[in-house]
């Protein structure tokens, strides 16, 4: 088939079975839109800023469990890149972006619009590729999709020079890649597995601590088999949060920070941790020496670098998660009752230690806007999204994601501004889920421009800010950490008017100051079919407890009491 | 603890500076570092001499493992491996010290590569450790310049088993 290289891309797209791209024009990019111009099946959403489509095919990805593409021209184009690929990478994401290049014969040269993006990118990508004959385009194409959802999911980068996406090219698609340094591994250790079986079967208080690996491994009716068949408890990260059924009696909340002090002490009090595509973030072992102390670990990852690359693992298992939890669950022999004791100290620690918030005063709580949100999408088919902050962790303690993939976050970079792009590119991979983007004041204004994408390629999703007029968490930290000195937080709570905005784009605006406003905005967002942005203005003085101060020990959570005072357990 | 690592890579664009960044992004020091080509057009080995701690070894050998350029990563163990390094050493050398100077680098066995008024050029290939003792004996003499290529190294002809030359320093 001859046409150009930008023909094949777009072959080359088709078949990878690509069904949309997100992307923004510009000049070294141009053969490429012009080849799209001629007519494709991919369909292409165009963002107002690199960045948006960026996340957009984050959350592309990460709702459907596909390879993200976006699309962006050379320069700053492509710069504007760099933070959803440095998020992709942080968070595993698989996504490929191709970017446009100035002429081969310019490079090098200080052209307009020129940049190293493939040496900018070196540390924050699996691999890149400039292309420098098109002949090359076809196999390279299809090495990058390979390389970015094989082994450990992450961001890859295929930069194309104009002339190349101009020249002639007879295409045909490789049906291999030949990429003799690239060997994920196949399958796990089954002496590895047996030991773990074994371990398993010999701890009295075991947990699983699960990551977002399982979500990139498709395989959570695995984890759910094991950890039904060990009678095992279930912590699941941020990264993870519907990776396991939260309704589960054996789900025990979320580590980390911001985690409740119940799940925080079942990770730190067990005595077998297996560790199912987690990677032992600071967020989650607090000050590491004091992590666990007493728990012997297993590491089940298919990246061989993070075993023991933060705490020791005792039995490590390198290799897919899919058939490694299948093996194990059909290893495991469990002893029956072996952990219902355990299981029985997790739920009274649960019961003594819920999440708690002052329920006073006349302003909105914020953690009231995420338990209605919950109440009212209960029974619908919802993905969430968040940005960054305290919102953010309120989102992950109140809401409840029985289903995977069904909560979008920025975990590892913690991307201010992921929110709204990412709900664009989950709705246009679940079109007939109901999006909801949970953001911050601070968050949306980062790329709020995004709602003209999700407005005119009729990608509705519901923007639900909550409002406190701060960036609440340095707010948070200001006044519990840097003795109250406020600075530079302050974003106001009515400027912009975000109702009015949301108007602008196209979309419904609705502003709530109450309990019942909010339940009467969100009753109408969530069924209106269109763009919504619900300004949820809550009070401001309002911390995120539970709360481990940055470098404490993980046990010494900081709750809030009714009291008002904060104290550590 | 010091360690030598031969890694093979894809002879590719960019394949070097992918190695060499991850070192850089994840805090690993690199005390030397020698490139070039290997009995295939397409693979050029890399020889790095890092100094770190056994658990950050792992890393390193695990880290280098998951770029797509890199082929095999292997430590070339002392007494399992020969190390070699060349060195260029400008002397100064006035008519008068020139016999004390040629004695020295005979005893090191190394070659005159060029020779002017006031002045030597030795060329000297060895393990590090000799280049380093010779270093060392010239440098009252005045080293005016100095290069050094970083040590390669190969694992050995025979494994382990035969006795081994005596330049090679366990």
């Amino acid at each position: 088939m001859i046409g150009t290289g930008a023909d094949g891309i777009l072959r080359a797209l088709e078949a990878e079975g690509v069904e949309v791209i997100f992307g923004l024009p510009g000049g070294a990019i141009l053969p490429l839109y012009d080849a799209m111009a001629r007519g494709t099946t991919v369909r292409h959403v165009l963002a107002r800023h690199e960045q948006g489509a960026g996340h957009m095919a984050q959350g592309y990805a990460r709702a459907s469990g596909r390879v993200g593409v976006c699309v962006a021209t050379s320069g700053p184009g492509a710069t504007n890149l760099v933070t959803p690929i440095a998020d992709a990478w942080m968070d595993s994401t698989p996504l490929v972006c191709i970017t446009g290049q100035v002429r081969s014969n310019l490079i090098g040269t200080d052209a307009f619009q020129e940049c190293d993006i493939t040496g900018i990118t070196i540390p924050i990508v699996k691999h890149s590729w400039l292309v420098q004959d098109v002949r090359e385009l076809p196999e390279i194409i299809k090495a990058a999709f390979h390389v970015a959802r094989t082994g450990r999911c992450g961001p890859v980068l295929v930069d194309v020079p104009r002339d190349v996406q101009e020249a002639e090219l007879d295409f045909s698609y490789p049906d291999a890649v030949s990429l003799p340094g690239w060997k994920p591994p196949r399958r796990g250790h089954a002496r590895q597995i047996a030991a773990t079986a074994q371990a398993v079967a010999a701890a009295e208080r075991p947990i699983l601590y699960v990551g977002g690996g399982v979500l990139n491994a498709h395989a959570t009716d695995e984890l759910l088999e094991l950890a039904e068949r060990g009678r095992l408890p279930v912590v699941t990260t941020l990264m993870a949060k519907g990776a396991f059924p939260e309704s589960h009696e054996l789900h025990a909340g979320w580590p980390g920070m911001h985690g409740p002090k119940w799940s925080n002490w079942a990770l730190n009090k067990a005595d077998l941790i297996v560790a199912v595509g987690a990677r032992f973030d600071d967020r989650v072992t607090g000050k590491l020496s004091a992590f666990a102390p007493g728990a012997t670990v297993v590491h089940l990852d298919i990246d061989a670098a993070e075993i023991s690359k933060i705490r020791h693992a005792d039995i490590p298992v390198v290799g897919p998660l899919k058939s490694v939890l299948a093996e194990l669950a059909e290893t495991l022999e469990p002893v029956p009752g072996r952990t219902e004791r355990w299981l029985a100290q997790i739920a009274e620690w649960r019961d003594a230690y819920p999440l708690r918030y002052a329920e006073d005063g006349d302003e909105l709580k914020p953690q009231r806007v995420l338990e209605l949100l919950q109440e009212l999408t209960a029974d619908r088919d919802v993905v969430f999204t968040t940005g960054v902050g305290q919102h953010q962790m309120w989102a992950m303690q109140y809401l409840r994601c029985d289903a995977p993939r069904s909560f979008i976050t920025s975990g590892g970079l913690g991307t201010m501004g992921y929110g709204v792009p990412a709900a664009v590119g989950a709705k246009a991979a679940r079109p007939d889920a109901t999006v909801v983007c949970v953001d911050g004041d601070g968050c949306f204004q980062m790329t709020q421009q995004e709602l003209a994408t999700a407005v005119l390629e009729e990608l509705p999703v519901v923007v639900v800010i909550v409002n406190n007029g701060y960036l609440g968490m340095v707010r948070q930290w200001q006044d519990m950490f840097f003795e109250e000195r406020f600075s530079q937080i302050h974003l106001t709570q009515a400027l912009p008017d975000y109702a009015l905005l949301a108007r602008a784009y196209g979309g419904l605006g609705f502003t709530a100051e109450t309990e019942e406003e909010l339940r009467e905005a969100l009753v109408t967002a969530l069924d209106s079919g269109r763009a919504c942005v619900i300004d949820a203005r809550v009070d401001p003085r309002e911390h995120c407890f539970p709360m481990i101060p940055s470098g404490a020990a993980a046990v010494d959570v900081i709750e809030y009491t009714p009291d008002g005072q904060e104290v550590i357990a | 603890m010091r360690h030598t690592l031969s890694v093979l890579v894809e002879n590719k664009p960019g394949a070097l500076m992918r190695v060499t960044s991850m070192f850089a992004r994840r805090g690993f020091n690199i005390e030397s570092l020698a490139v070039g080509p290997t009995e295939r057009h397409d693979v050029s080995r890399i020889t790095l001499r890092v100094d770190c701690a056994p658990g950050t070894l792992e890393q390193i050998e695990k880290q280098m493992h998951k770029l797509v350029n890199v082929l095999r990563v292997q430590e070339l163990v002392a007494g399992e491996s020969v190390e070699r390094e060349l060195a260029l050493l400008k002397v100064a050398a006035p008519a008068s010290k020139r016999a004390e100077l040629m004695t020295l680098a005979e005893a090191f066995h190394a070659r005159v590569a060029d020779l002017g008024p006031d002045s030597i050029v030795f060329e000297l290939v060895g393990t590090p450790e000799e280049i380093d003792s010779f270093e060392e004996l010239v440098r009252p003499h005045g080293l005016q310049e100095l290069g050094r290529t970083g040590r390669l190294g190969l694992g050995r002809a025979a494994k382990s088993k035969s006795p081994r030359p005596q330049h090679v320093l366990a």
